[in-house]
């Protein structure tokens, strides 16, 4: 039940968020607030009932679940689970959820009741991604954040909104309706194959399809988890949508609806179709490192701060493809901690880019300069989280990265060399990000404030998690291992006795043992 | 005929008879008031006595008419969707100049028509009925005949329906010429017993079928009149063209088409697969180059009816099951935002450009989300029924493995959303802070059409998330044809 509240809650708040601005202007910053504060609340409280990952059915790794009937007739249920890797994404969802509304306690003058509905209804709907276990749940939930998410552009971003939001929709719409197709393509062939018409996620794995068709249905999926991601030939939609969005919008997209991406791969592409995942597996990680070089390479040529940040994140998310394709526990789990850590060190940066823009009215680097004299405690941050997002042993990207890398040196040498390049590149553009935008003289003479409490008190949080991540990410790794040991489990089942190596043979050989 | 026949027809019986009352009691008594009473008490009877005609049903009512479960539902559709106009034209007339009395026995008229159509099983019948609904639908094109474009579109549909009536008329004859019969399910036995479609007389007859009621639908290359006529006619009559008249027609091709298994002959299958693909295309890319609202749902409606016949040749278990879901969402969408539009449009113009929606959400609001929802829901996003509907019909298309025609379906809707999203991003800009100098334009809302729209956007939210009883509803009436 905890799970419909987990969605409710912000669905509710929304709609009384919106009605609120009437009656005072902060009403619907602060019912916002509040509601999700009580959804951290809940998920805390999830987290510390099932510390530790134990599970009452072995292999099957949900701690809690609801699952009524909607439509009977299709087969579809309203069928929400959690399982250690739902929980932490959702934790990320609400954790930065505050942090969107926090950023934006200042920047949205206009419409500020509309702008709290459809935040919180993302969220929602985001929320409800991590969750859905019935396809068609599933497939409502991944459009349900898209109409916010293009409002949080279209309405409130900069100079281009309407170009960025355009382009990003119809980016994920047309991707999102071949998995529709490849939705409905499993569910008759799991008719055909049992008689039976089910979209319940678990109904559907192991059903069996011939090779040829199970490479298209695997494709139809992965497209729509690779635009969001992104990957690289289709990530184009990214750097305009995160530049052109607001500051919450930004900390949205790159903090969370990427997520839904890679957890798309976790929990659909490879469980639902391991052999031809398996077959695609060196395509997809050839095209990660594609990604991870070129981000990084284009971030570098960039002056605008948030389009930089912006490619930073096709870089990272390069490593969570990378590590989702390698397909073994190391590999897994660097990349799950990839993209939690992704998630606060990204979101961060776009905050900071946020703050930054609200004083100085502008992003480009060239204008800036000098800042470290003027607002030290804001420069300290953007320095901090600048070195977590290049991967500075000690904080939590360091980890995932570190973890996708040996996890795919088992796999592929090749790759991971280059891989390797990759990284590199990355603390040049911090660096450059740094030192172009605080160091040096400040020939404007800004002079400006130095961040606010409030701001204190959003960034302050995100800096302990990354450094917990970085420090002691044991209890996260026992949070989301029996999730990740029951994936692992579902795919080595089916391909069971299929030639093997990558995908399958690392989850049969080392049964889903950490480090 | 004996009293269940009198039964089974009392919804059509009721509609007729509210016309002639409606249309006597002008003669006496002019009131705009009155006869929308009468109008709408004829009708809520109509759709009272579909009760009564169930408990007959499944019946056969002369040669010419059935009433059975899929009549049914069609019947109870139409009449709904009738009095959704109905109280959409109280307002939009109300602000207009001269009589608006006679508007409602063409109303009621051509609902009528629209009504033997879904229970015809007869060419007779079908013809009879498709021309009470045509004629009609003329005077109510050009009701409002001091103004150029209804005056206009009027006329070109008078011209291009009668002649596609003529096509059909001729295509009707050639199939009696051929069978000896003019009875849907003759037509089916005799070709069964090995006459085959295979002749071309009968070949010719089906091709000129099928041109007349693709006129009709507004499916390409049949849709040249959907445009002019959609943007000339009166907000409330274009969504009474685009649902009662469409809709109707749809359900006859359903019951010809599937009724005789005519749609598995090769080559009729491939006359409607490329209606379906050019519907498709043509409709979502000439949207594109549209900045008139009425023009650009003319168009999305094309491809519309486009997606309808993916359906209609997946021919699945599901797709009877999916045409009429997905008819319903339309409905529902179609009469939601032609009912914003109305009540958006004075006595001087329509409110058809995009630039009369910009900001409009914050003047609004109510409207603007109900107006929203309808243009998400042609769209075919989630919470409302147009995703539902365009999910049947991907489902009824990929179980029938007609995935050439589900990927154009697929791509073809994102290029409609291009135009779609340029509808809703001008109704959110201009956010309040910034439109301080707009003049926004002073309206009296009629609390009747406020009512139905809104009453049509919890439909469209309802169908949306918890379709499980309209399904079962569905259901029903499918299994009946």
């Amino acid at each position: 039940m905890i799970l419909v509240w987990l969605i409710g809650i912000p669905i509710v708040a929304g709609v009384l968020a919106w009605a609120g601005e009437k009656w005072r202007a902060d009403a619907s910053r602060w019912i916002s607030l509040v509601a999700l504060c009580a959804d951290l609340v809940l998920a805390l409280i999830l987290w510390a009932r099932h510390h530790g990952g134990v599970t009452l059915v072995p292999n099957v790794a949900w701690f809690t679940e609801v699952n009524w009937l909607w439509i009977a007739r299709w087969g579809a249920h309203f069928h929400l689970a959690m399982d250690g890797l739902s929980l932490l994404l959702v934790l990320l969802t609400v954790v930065l959820g505050i942090i969107s509304v926090l950023a934006s306690w200042r920047e949205i003058q206009d419409g500020t009741g509309f702008f709290h509905l459809n935040l919180l209804w993302v969220l929602a709907g985001i929320t409800g991604v991590f969750l859905a276990e019935d396809l068609l749940l599933f497939y409502f939930f991944w459009e349900m954040m898209l109409i916010p998410m293009y409002f949080l552009i279209a309405i409130w971003g900069h100079e281009r909104r309407v170009y960025a939001a355009t382009k990003f929709f119809l980016f994920t719409q047309l991707s999102s309706l071949l998995m529709l197709i490849a939705i409905l393509g499993l569910y008759v062939l799991h008719h055909t194959a049992t008689g039976m018409w089910t979209f319940d996620y678990p109904a559907l794995i192991g059903t069996p399809l011939p090779p040829n068709t199970a490479m298209f249905l695997m494709l139809g999926f992965f497209v729509a988890f690779a635009v969001k991601l992104p990957v690289f030939p289709l990530h184009t939609w990214l750097p305009d949508a995160h530049t052109e969005a607001s500051t919450a919008g930004s900390i949205v997209l790159a903090g969370l609806l990427l997520k839904t991406g890679g957890y798309g791969m976790l929990r659909f592409v490879v469980p639902l179709f391991p052999e031809a995942a398996h077959r695609f597996a060196p395509v997809a990680m050839v095209l990660a490192v594609i990604g991870i070089v070129y981000g990084a390479l284009m971030a570098l040529g960039q002056s605008d701060l948030k389009r930089l940040v912006a490619y930073t994140s096709v870089s990272h998310l390069g490593f969570v493809l990378l590590g989702i394709f390698a397909w073994n526990s190391l590999a897994l789990q660097g990349a799950v901690v990839a993209m939690l850590a992704h998630g606060f060190s990204t979101g961060a940066l776009f905050a900071l880019v946020g703050a930054l823009q609200e004083r100085t009215h502008t992003r480009e680097m060239d204008r800036l300069g000098g800042l470290w004299a003027v607002v030290p405690r804001l420069s300290g941050a953007a320095l901090f989280f600048a070195l977590a997002s290049m991967g500075l042993p000690g904080l939590g990207d360091f980890i995932g990265e570190f973890l996708v890398l040996l996890g795919t040196y088992r796999e592929h040498l090749g790759v991971t060399i280059v891989a390797v390049i990759g990284i590199l590149a990355s603390t040049f553009y911090a660096l450059q990000l740094v030192q172009r935008a605080f160091h040096g003289p400040n020939a404007r003479h800004w002079s400006i404030r130095d961040l606010l409490p409030r701001e204190i008190l959003m960034l302050a949080p995100m800096m302990l998690i990354l450094l917990w991540l970085g420090l002691w990410p044991q209890p996260v790794l026992d949070t989301f291992r029996p999730a990740m040991a029951a994936l692992q489990h579902t795919v080595s089942r089916q391909v069971g006795s299929a030639p093997t190596s990558g995908i399958t043979g690392e989850a049969v050989a080392r049964g889903g043992g950490g480090p | 005929m004996n009293g269940a026949d009198w039964t089974a027809l009392l919804p059509l019986i009721l509609t007729g008879g509210a016309a002639i009352v409606a249309m006597v009691l002008i003669a006496v008594h002019r009131s705009h008031g009155l006869t929308l009473g009468v109008t709408l008490l004829g009708l809520v009877l109509a759709f009272v006595a579909l009760r009564p005609a169930a408990s007959v049903a499944p019946l056969q009512v002369t040669p010419l008419l059935i009433v059975d479960d899929f009549a049914l539902f069609y019947l109870g559709m139409i009449i709904i969707a009738c009095i959704a106009v109905v109280l959409l034209c109280h307002g939009y007339f109300a602000k207009c100049e001269g009589h608006a009395e006679e508007l409602y026995v063409l109303l009621l008229l051509a609902t009528l028509g629209s009504e033997i159509l879904v229970t015809s099983t007869h060419f007779v019948s079908f013809f009879l009925g498709l021309e009470i609904l045509s004629v009609a639908l003329y005077a109510l094109t050009a009701y409002l005949h001091t103004r150029a474009r209804p005056l206009e579109a009027g006329i070109k549909y008078l011209v291009l329906a009668a002649s596609s009536a003529a096509f059909l008329l001729f295509g009707m004859a050639l199939v009696y010429a051929e069978l000896g019969t003019m009875q849907f399910r003759d037509i089916a036995d005799r070709i069964a017993l090995g006459t085959g479609l295979h002749g071309a007389v009968l070949l010719a007859g089906a091709a000129l079928l099928i041109t007349g009621i693709g006129f009709k639908l507004g499916v390409v290359p049949f849709h040249l009149w959907t445009p002019d006529v959609y943007e000339g006619a009166p907000a409330p009559v274009t969504a009474f063209v685009a649902t009662i008249s469409k809709g109707g027609m749809f359900a006859l091709l359903l019951r010809f088409f599937y009724g005789n298994g005519g749609y598995r002959v090769p080559s009729i299958y491939l006359v409607f697969t490329i209606i379906a693909v050019a519907s498709m295309l043509v409709g979502n890319l000439l949207a594109l180059q549209q900045r008139n609202v009425k023009r650009i749902l003319a168009y999305s409606s094309i491809a519309h009816f486009g997606y309808l016949l993916v359906a209609f040749l997946a021919a699945g278990a599901f797709a009877v099951q999916a045409v009429t879901f997905y008819l319903v969402a339309y409905f529902i969408t179609t009469l939601g935002a032609f009912g914003v539009i109305a009540m958006l449009s004075d006595g001087e113009r329509e409110a058809d450009d995009v630039d009369d929606y910009r900001g409009l959400f914050w003047r609004r609001p109510m409207l603007a989300t109900v107006f929203t929802l309808m243009i998400l829901s042609l769209a075919g996003i989630p919470i409302t029924a147009g995703f539902l509907g365009k999910f049947f019909i991907i489902a009824a298309g990929a179980s029938a493995a007609v995935w050439a025609l589900i990927i154009i379906l697929a791509v073809t809707s994102v290029i409609g959303l291009f135009y779609y999203l340029r509808i809703v991003i001008a109704v959110f800009s201009a956010l309040p802070g910034e439109a301080e100098g707009m003049q926004p334009r002073v309206l009296s809302l009629s609390a009747a059409s406020a009512g139905t729209v809104i009453v049509l956007a919890v439909l469209l939210v309802w169908f949306g998330v918890y379709p499980a009883p309209i399904l079962n509803l569905i259901q029903v009436a499918a299994g009946g044809l």
